[in-house]
């Protein structure tokens, strides 16, 4: 056991360049690996915090809407209550409420500057019927039953705009799993170079040991040892950037900017690190092992 | 303790073979030159002996086990029995002589007890006390070679394969390692030497093998390097 790490140890100072290869390559391809998975956390996050949140606003024409659907002016009591019965006798609608221009104008000063509220009338604003479904994907349908309605000025789907960022948080997560994918290739070269020259270098000790006897694994096990801990440190470096990035970028400038959705937290973080470090540790392992193989007779 | 019957080896891409249907017996105990010109199939012979080479056919049986039967992970146990010592030494340079002589115990996992025990002995036996802390290249040729048959010894294995150990030395250095190696071989430990050196042969009058071509030639007990008429 003595005599292990001291091989290991002997090992890893005499190839130094290229053990710190192979570690900055695996923490640069698990620090894109673990970015990855925490924007999935992030959007499995705000889709739970979202999911009972999101509402589809339809918004009723008031005296200064323009349009083709409030070409009466404003929306009269029949057109409202029609509205309001489409929605009503729509399955997939759970509860609607009504905000009438009062509320509306009330919630605009709780939410801007005096000085711009204080321009503002409550007719200028619109009245609007809020719609809650049952099930917030299938918005589609209740957004189509009533956009055309008169009377309705606008429909707005709050899901839309979410299914965008969605769309723009997967596109992300595709671009570091890509970039991680080609790192984490090319360190997989790197690990079967390095081994490949290591057991060149102590092809001498490698043939005694062959010859007295000692048993394959005991041959070849140093040499995954090694790899195995550049891969573990090349862990824990991306692990470090991983702590990092939730401490100075998430929590420090993220979470304060945008207050109204769900961040990922330590949590998320505490479950993604033990995941790169076995990756890491894996890869690596894996790799020389293959490698030895091919090229350490034994 | 060696048996080849009817041997046959060709290496992949040539058309000669190397050893053609050999067979020899060496019994426990014994002392065996191996001799030849280059080329005659005495390295492979000795190769054979170790499972570093399979043969293309034929059956070789090494210490009561039948080596085409011996799996894989088997074969290092194998050659735990049997010491090699080589024409160039093969030892470690960064290592002292007796880190050198521990290392074949390390690698097999024994104790530090008993390699504190062991090294000692041995280089006691092949008269190198003294000189444990020496590095190779500070040592002549036949210490050298001494330290090699010291490793090889150390773990007393059932046979001692060398390839040609006198062949770096000088005439009276090897009279040296040839004395040392009938101790060995009188403690009981199977020898077999193959070599090219005349004077030696004739003057130990131990078994001779003969290969020519990779073929038996001669086995003669108490022999001489040639055909002595």
């Amino acid at each position: 056991m003595q005599y292990l790490a001291g091989e290991i140890g002997t090992g890893l100072r005499r190839n130094v360049t290229m053990t710190v290869a192979v570690v900055v390559t695996v923490a640069i391809s698990l620090a894109l690996f673990g970015a990855a998975l925490l924007i999935r956390a992030q959007a499995a996050t705000m889709k739970d915090f979202w999911y009972d949140k999101i509402e589809i606003s339809v918004f009723l024409c008031n005296d200064f809407d323009t349009g083709a659907t409030c070409a009466g002016g404003a929306v009269t009591e029949e057109q409202r209550q029609a509205v309001q019965d489409t929605l009503e006798a729509n399955p997939e609608v759970e509860e609607v409420f009504f905000e009438t221009q009062e509320e509306a104008y009330e919630l605009f000063r709780e939410r801007f500057d005096d000085s711009i509220a204080d321009n503002i009338t409550p007719e200028q604003l619109q009245e609007s019927l809020r719609v809650k479904l049952v099930n917030p994907e299938e918005y589609e349908g209740v957004v189509s039953a009533v956009a055309g309605l008169p009377g309705v000025a606008q429909v707005v789907d709050q899901r839309a705009l979410l299914d965008r960022f969605f769309k723009l948080l997967n596109g992300f997560q595709v671009a570091a799993l890509a970039i991680a994918a080609v790192q984490v290739f090319a360190a997989i070269l790197l690990i079967s170079n390095t081994i490949r020259v290591a057991a060149f270098s102590r092809r001498r000790e490698t043939g005694i040991m062959r010859l007295v006897g000692a048993s394959n694994w005991s041959i070849q096990l140093p040499f995954i040892l090694e790899a195995a801990i550049a891969g573990l440190i090349g862990g824990v470096l991306a692990s470090l950037v991983l702590v990092g990035f939730q401490a100075f970028f998430v929590e420090d400038i993220l979470v304060p900017a945008f207050r109204f959705t769900a961040w990922v937290g330590w949590g998320d973080v505490w479950a993604i690190v033990p995941i790169l470090l076995l990756t890491g540790t894996g890869i690596a392992a894996i790799a020389s092992a293959i490698t030895l193989r091919r090229y350490l007779r034994v | 303790m060696i048996r080849f019957d009817n041997v046959t080896k060709v290496y992949p891409k040539t058309s000669r073979a190397a050893l053609s249907d050999l067979s020899v017996e060496v019994e426990k105990g014994e002392f065996v030159f191996l001799v030849g010109e280059s080329g005659s199939g005495k390295s492979t012979f000795l190769r054979l002996v170790l499972r570093e080479e399979r043969p293309t056919s034929g059956y070789i049986q090494v210490a009561g086990k039948d080596l085409s039967r011996l799996s894989s992970w088997k074969v290092p146990h194998l050659r735990r029995q049997i010491g090699t010592v080589f024409q160039d030494f093969r030892l470690l340079p960064t290592k002292t002589v007796a880190e050198n002589v521990a290392f074949a115990l390390q690698v097999i996992g024994k104790s530090r007890a008993e390699i504190r025990h062991d090294v000692p002995e041995v280089l006691e036996l092949v008269g190198l006390d003294g000189k444990e802390g020496r590095l190779p290249h500070q040592l002549s040729g036949g210490e050298q070679q001494r330290v090699a048959i010291a490793r090889a010894f150390v773990n007393k294995p059932l046979i001692l394969l060398a390839d040609e150990p006198t062949g770096n030395l000088d005439p009276s250095t090897s009279v040296g390692i040839m004395k040392l190696l009938d101790r060995i071989n009188r403690t009981g430990t199977t020898v077999l030497m193959a070599t090219h050196d005349q004077s030696i042969v004739d003057q130990m009058r131990k078994r001779v093998v003969e290969l020519a071509g990779g073929e038996l030639v001669r086995d003669q007990s108490r022999g001489v390097y040639g055909y002595a008429r």
